[in-house]
């Protein structure tokens, strides 16, 4: 069945911001989506939320609408657009939710819009617990095959949970229906966590419903990704086999593809059920994916779930396979069936075939607990993991150990340095699955443990941990550099790095050794058929193996390092960085080549670059990737500075091993990062920095505070990213932290401008001239992560001269330190006073955001500055404006806001207020012709729409009282009922402002049974919080009810503002949603008064 | 110790002893398949093969007492590149590497599989010897290329049963099904089995006389090793059988020697086809079906439509979409069919299990016919 021709015009919808459970692997679905359409030449709209994403590209469809993911917005755009068709499988639980309510609200129907490549019955088949467990008797009986569901009971009440507990009896697992990522979930080993867990369920649950089942803990655990075609053509695109058993989730465990652990008549069983249960279940096209348990002791099987969409784990497949899902179900979307689609790969043979793999596939999470301080680290069925890294060898030891060096994270990999630890402390720690757990039991092994100790801790299948007796035995025989030494250890994935440290000598030397003898890595391809078949895609990965397969180049080279797993700080805007150089490279003649090791992202799919290494991202493995790349053509650059800090942290060593490291060269990145290079190049430059000092000791800290004058910003010299970074207000609380701090790293101090206002600067540098990207305005106070805060672009408050000031101070920092590229710059505005918080000569967060908002794709300028174009050539080619720059907008520029997305409702009991330490997952973007309106939209995306009538509670600091004012006054005007602290009450009623006043928490329940405010959050009482932080850390009263109540919003998913300048923006929001002008626009539309 | 696997034209790689120790020789294939290392092993179509393995861990579930497709090991000796150190899994028995050394299976672990594979798939499939302990390799190519080769080898008669033997039907019998053994798997006769069949297991070389006596309701030829061409006895034994209108249906070596019958032509493939992720077409109905193949040769067959044989017209029902090769005929006016793949699956999906319905119903025809 051909490409259907009724239809000709698709909308597809995005899954939004970056959370936890829902990330940028949407984003690789959605942009190969949008890429598929258009090719087949249907007329593609896009709905999606996030400015970071690459699919947002205006490049990607017709019409790109970066507006808020809600049924009403998305029904004001269908209404606007008339798509023929809305796919809505390939942007998350957010798209297929969106267009439930799309189909239930009648608006489907409406315009006569057809669901393509989802069947809303499906839909709810696969997602209704009890029908599904219906279907799964079914099949079993009528295809007599070995499957079931577990024992469970559907409840919708406290009271309906205790009975069934009763029936089931404990340890019971509770998941909540229609929520994503395993929200809401967990384990209940008796009443009182069933009561937590449930009750947070119930309310998790859109539809008030918890399903609690019998707990097959320990079991082995599978996954199947699954595509059918409307001719009820089937294949199963990869197994997948989690090393963790049952108990953590599949996002939070490391996993391995195909299966180990089964034989081929279990394989098949579990096959034939995923097969008879998509039909029975109704797929209509695409793929999706259906995850199993297994007993180990009997072979018993129990179907978990299925999801009727593309998935992490499809992206993971995909990745793992080069079967690309997400293109193929746009296909089958379409109209086409599997055997008229062609193999990418091979381009001989088609893709109603089952991939096979000649490699391992390991996948292993990258967590954030050290941001969430207080969160509990035990990972169970509830996600907690905020990244991943993937890693392809020819063996298992040799891909879990490349996997666990892509995580870059110190103390990731195997360790045979120093005293492994107590035996049973050791055991006792693997009985608790925790980031690392592989980790601990290579150091219980060390310490004596018995695969059978081991097996009893962790339930893992023996046949794992006997690979880690194996790669144990092979870090004990290294004694030597020899040969044979030299070739085991490699073959089973040790780094020189590991080398080194077993024999005590440096990497350096491992590495001379061991290129004298020649030993290096080839590079096999991905090839989706174990080389059956010649493949034609350059998809590939190192393994100390035979033969080399990379293909011989005739175009100059450039390589371009990605950003590794994704963390809190280090995210998709990297990745689309890489993207965007490697599509402009290309343009400009250069044969590109992508390395990194995130299987979720654009970057690591084989279309994007003429090459992709799957690769981490360490300097022995990017210079053997130079190293072959070098061997078949001429390299003319490497680019460091878009992938964030990974590559960068490589450049000087890369340089020093002589590879050409183009664009900002490591020494001006040094000038840049280095605290006293960068003074120095501020005080050439005249510009005057905050105060600051280090000390080591509680009285040098009071010294360099006194002198410099409260508050201050104090933070660790010995980490990055903000990680422990605080703003401290007076003696007392400086010396609690000076105390808490290590002592022999010197804290660096600074003058905090509390009152002032942080400004963004993204800009472009080629030697002469400067392109002023964009000029970001904080909304939120000073102090916050830019990261973490929202800021407006333009800047809403700034004016003519201050953009001038901040243009001529960026041009004489990126003079000053030697810019060949992008160059972020933090300012902070005190006093009419423009103080440099930091320089970073590389892409920003905030590049994809300024991109977008001002139509200009900074990436890609960035990426032809770094190989020698200048900014005037950029102008005259109209990659960049002819005339003006982000910093001079034309008049009647619509303004942007971005507000970031907080993962706080994953790590229940950690503060939710916003810091110095970035915490944010993602970010939303909202664009309009006013502030207000941008500003409500962005609230929309990020948190869900402001309220525009009900309660308000304000408990604002004093040092905001008078700041509150006004806004308060204006909420009170626009109807909204005022609640508030008897301290905060006052003050707004001697302003005539009326507010009712409630109890603190620390006050408690009054004497007749009056509820505190924590209370009335609880009963849902109140539709809009504003709680400003009393204090800085570690203090208790004030600042504790502020903790409380915060948490309390987010465990009722309430709007908490956290600062003043924050409920101006949403008062102005909310003004705009009452007077109902909001309206949406695509980016195209946008982008012509923008750019003409 | 240095094994080494020394192809015919003088390719060698190095690797470690696996299985037993010593020295073996036959043809080098290689075989895609991610699961059903036990059931490849056990499979007689294997017959005289050095078979490797694409993917890399083998032997993690062990061996079971009840995945073996024959009672033996019949690969000649078994290239893998990651030999499990332990067996896993709740069935298993004992190691693979125990199996293959009580079998006398000589086998090698060495990393070059993929450059082993990427060699036969550009040159075709050639020769082989795995010599556990080394040697000249001057030597070794000399007694390789010396060592005989598939084509024109009659290899059915050196696997098939010695005496008949008798499946029952399992519940209520249906249909008397007379299977000959050119190489057969225990799934096969199980398959049939499930079905309500009884399923009479021939030796290779049964007249057609003896087949015929059995009065069977049906007339099955497996798969089995070895060159079509070089198994005339067969196609006799089945033109007499198709001469007769019993309803027949063939698999993979049955499937060649149908085409014989019908005065078509096989060849030897350049690396034939051994995995379980081969995409056929049904041509009648479109559809395509994931399928476990093992096979070397193929039929030739017109694929543009009907053609002539001397049991009427006949047509090819299935093609892989891989490379377009002749996966089934069937014959339009005689109750005869065949396939070229492996429907009864082990190892393998079981997408294609529906020929043995067919199989029943061309039975079942045939028997209401008589009966009426």
């Amino acid at each position: 069945m051909p490409k259907r021709t009724d239809i000709g015009s698709v909308m597809v919808i995005g899954s939004g911001p970056i959370v936890i459970g829902q990330a940028c692997e949407f984003d690789y679905s959605g942009t190969q989506a949008c890429r598929v359409l258009r090719s087949e030449g249907f007329r593609v709209i896009l709905v999606n939320s996030n400015p970071a994403t690459i699919m947002t590209d205006p490049e990607f469809a017709d019409a790109t609408y970066v507006e808020p993911i809600t049924p009403e917005i998305v029904e004001k755009i269908i209404a606007k657009e008339r798509p023929d068709a809305l796919l809505p499988t390939l942007g998350g639980q957010t798209a297929l939710n969106t267009a439930v309510a799309l189909h239930e609200a009648g608006v489907l129907e409406k315009y006569g819009v057809e669901l393509i490549g989802a069947d809303i019955d499906a839909i709810q088949a696969g997602e209704n617990r009890e029908r599904f467990k219906e279907i799964v008797a079914k099949v079993a009986a009528e295809h007599g095959l070995n499957a079931e569901s577990a024992r469970s009971v559907i409840c919708h009440s406290m009271d309906e949970c205790l009975r069934a507990a009763e029936e089931l009896g404990y340890p019971l697992v509770v998941r909540p229906s229609f929520t994503m990522g395993g929200a809401g979930s967990g384990f209940a080993h008796d009443e009182a966590e069933l009561r937590r867990i449930a009750g947070a369920g119930l309310d998790a649950s859109p539809t008030t419903e918890v399903l609690l089942e019998e707990s097959i803990l320990g079991w082995k655990e599978y996954e199947l990704e699954v595509m059918r075609d409307r001719n009820d053509n089937v294949v199963i695109v990869c197994s997948i086999e989690n090393v963790d058993p049952m108990g953590v989730h599949t996002g939070d465990s490391v996993t391995v593809a195909p299966a180990m652990t089964l034989t081929d008549r279990e394989y098949q069983n579990m096959r034939d059920v995923a097969i008879a249960v998509i039909r029975e279940v109704g797929v209509d096209t695409g793929g999706c994916n259906i995850q199993f348990a297994v007993d180990p002791k009997t072979g018993r099987m129990i179907v978990i779930e299925m999801n009727p969409r593309v998935s992490r784990s499809s992206a993971l497949a995909s990745k793992a396979t080069g079967f690309p899902i997400a293109k193929i179900a746009a296909k089958l979307a379409i109209g086409y069936t599997l055997d008229e689609i062609p193999n990418d790969i091979t381009k001989e043979t088609p893709a109603s075939f089952e991939p096979t793999l000649d490699y391992i596939v390991v996948k292993v999470p990258r967590f954030a607990f050290e941001k969430f301080a207080g969160a509990d680290q035990t990972l169970t069925t509830h996600m907690k993991s905020v990244g991943e890294a993937m890693a392809i060898g020819r063996s298992f030891p040799e891909a879990l150990q490349k996997a666990l060096r892509s995580l870059e994270k110190k103390g990731s990999s195997f360790s045979w340095a120093g005293e492994p630890g107590d035996l049973d402390e050791l055991l006792a720690a693997c009985r608790r699955p925790h980031d690392g757990r592989l980790r601990t039991m290579q150091q219980a092994i060390r310490a004596g443990a018995t695969p059978e100790q081991l097996h009893r801790a962790t339930s893992m299948d023996p046949w794992f941990i006997d690979q880690l007796f194996a790669i144990d035995e092979v870090a004990r025989s290294i004694t030597s550099l020899d040969r044979p030494t030299l070739e085991t250890a490699k073959r089973h994935g040790f780094s020189d790095v590991q080398i080194a440290e077993i024999l005590g000598v440096t990497e350096a030397e491992v590495r001379a050794r061991r290129h004298e003898l020649g030993i290096r890595p080839v590079y096999n391809t991905v090839d989706t058929c174990a080389a059956e078949f010649a493949a034609r895609t350059p998809y590939l990965y190192s393994t100390y193996d035979e033969e080399t397969e990379v293909p011989v180049g005739d175009r100059p080279k450039v390589i371009i390092l990605g950003s590794g797993p994704n963390r809190i700080g280090q995210g998709i805007e990297f990745d689309y960085a890489c993207v965007h150089a490697s599509f402009e490279l290309a343009k400009a003649g250069y044969e590109t080549v992508m390395v990194n090791c995130n299987p979720e992202t654009v970057s690591t799919d084989y279309d994007t670059s003429d090459r992709l290494y799957f690769e981490p991202l360490t300097l022995e493995d990017v210079l053997e990737v130079v190293h072959a790349e070098q061997e078949t053509g001429p390299v003319a650059g490497v680019i460091v500075q878009l992938g964030g800090q990974t590559p960068l942290g490589l450049a000087q060593a890369l340089k020093d091993a002589g590879v050409p490291v183009v664009g900002t060269s490591p020494e001006s990145i040094h000038l840049a990062e280095d605290r006293g290079a960068f003074g120095r190049v501020l005080a050439e430059a005249g510009l005057p920095a905050p105060k600051h000092g280090t000390a080591t000791t509680v009285d040098e800290a009071k010294a360099v505070a006194a002198e410099i004058g409260y508050p201050v910003l104090v933070r660790p010299s010995y980490v990055l990213g903000g990680a422990g970074m605080a703003i401290v207000y007076d003696e007392d609380t400086l010396a609690a932290y000076m105390a808490r701090a290590a002592s022999e790293h010197p804290v660096l101090i600074d003058r905090f401008l509390d009152d002032a206002i942080e400004i963004d600067v993204d800009a472009l540098y080629d030697g002469e001239e400067l392109y002023l990207g964009g000029v970001m305005e904080h909304i939120e106070e000073a102090g916050i992560h830019s990261g973490d805060s929202a800021c407006a672009l333009p800047p809403i408050t700034l004016g003519g001269f201050d953009i001038k000031r901040i243009r001529a101070a960026t041009e004489a920092i990126a003079r000053g330190v030697g810019v060949r590229g992008l160059l972020n710059v933090q300012y902070a505005m005190a006093s009419n006073v423009l103080y440099v918080l930091e320089a970073n000569p590389r892409a920003s967060r905030t590049v994809p955001f300024v991109s977008k908002a001002t139509a200009v794709p900074l990436a890609k300028a960035a990426a032809r500055l770094m190989m020698g174009a200048t900014i005037a050539e950029l102008r005259a080619e109209g990659l960049l404006p002819a005339g003006n720059d982000g910093g001079s907008p034309p008049m009647g520029a619509p303004v942007a806001v971005k507000e970031a997305v907080l993962p706080f409702n994953r790590f229940r009991g950690v503060d939710t207020i916003l810091g110095p330490e970035m915490r944010s997952t993602g970010e939303v973007m909202g664009i309009d012709e006013f502030f207000g309106t941008a500003y409500a939209k962005s609230q929309s995306a990020a948190y869900g729409e402001l309220p525009t009538k009900g309660r308000a509670f304000v408990s604002v600091a004093n040092k905001d009282k008078r700041a509150a004012i006004l806004p308060v006054k204006a909420l009170a005007d626009l109807g909204f009922e005022i609640l508030a602290t008897a301290g905060t009450a006052e003050v707004l009623r001697r302003n005539g402002v009326h507010a009712r006043i409630v109890r603190k928490h620390s006050d408690g329940v009054g004497p007749d049974g009056e509820p505190t405010i924590v209370q009335r959050i609880l009963d849902g009482e109140v539709d809009l919080i504003v709680s400003t932080p009393f204090s800085s850390p570690g203090q208790s009263g004030p600042r504790l009810d502020g903790y409380e109540i915060r948490t309390a919003a987010v465990s009722r998913g309430i709007a908490c503002i956290t600062t003043v300048q924050g409920l101006a923006a949403a008062v102005q929001g909310i003004q705009h949603i009452i007077r109902g002008d909001i309206d949406v626009r695509s980016l195209q539309e946008h982008a012509r008064r923008l750019r003409n | 110790m240095t094994a080494l696997l020394v192809l015919e034209d003088g390719r060698v790689f190095e690797g470690t002893p696996y299985g037993a120790v010593g020295e073996t020789f036959g043809e080098m294939v290689f075989n895609t398949g991610m699961t059903g290392y036990q059931e490849t092993l056990t499979d007689p179509s294997y017959h005289r093969q050095i078979v490797a393995m694409t993917a890399p861990h083998i032997g993690n579930t062990g061996v079971n007492d009840e995945d073996p497709e024959s009672g033996r090991i019949w690969v000649a000796g078994y290239v893998v590149r990651e030999p499990s150190r332990i067996p896993s899994n709740w069935r298993s028995r004992r190691s693979l590497d125990d199996y293959l050394r009580d079998q006398g299976v000589v086998g090698i672990a060495m990393p070059g599989t993929r450059a082993l594979t990427r060699h036969l798939r550009e040159r075709g499939a050639m020769r082989a010897g795995v010599f556990s302990e080394g040697g000249d390799v001057d030597e070794l190519v000399e007694r390789v290329r010396r060592s005989p080769g598939m084509e024109g080898a009659d290899l059915a008669r050196e696997v098939s049963t010695p005496e008949p033997y008798v499946v029952p039907a399992r519940g209520r019998k249906r249909f008397t099904v007379a299977a000959v053994d050119l190489g057969i798997k225990a799934m096969t006769p199980q398959r049939m089995s499930e079905r309500g069949c009884e399923v009479h297991v021939l030796p290779a070389t049964v007249t057609a006389a003896d087949i015929l006596a059995l009065d069977p309701d049906g007339v099955f030829f497996s798969n089995g090793p070895g060159d079509p061409a070089a198994a005339d006895y067969a196609v006799e034994t089945l033109r007499e059988v198709l001469g007769e209108r019993v309803p027949f249906f063939g698999i993979c070596f049955g499937n060649q020697i149908l085409g014989r019958a019908l005065g078509l032509g096989t060849y030897k493939l350049r690396y034939g086809h051994r995995g379980v992720n081969q995409p056929v077409q049904d041509r009648r109905t479109g559809k395509v079906e994931i399928s476990a193949h093992n096979h070397g040769f193929a039929v030739r067959a017109p694929l543009d439509g009907p053609f002539e044989t001397p049991y009427g017209a006949a047509e090819v029902s299935h093609v892989n979409l891989n490379d377009d090769c002749v996966e089934g005929l069937r014959l339009l006016e005689r109750p005869a069919f065949s396939v070229q793949y492996h429907p009864e699956a082990a190892a393998g999906p079981h997408d294609a299990a529906y020929l043995f319905d067919q199989f029943c119903e061309l039975m079942d025809e045939k028997k209401g016919a008589k009966d009426a």
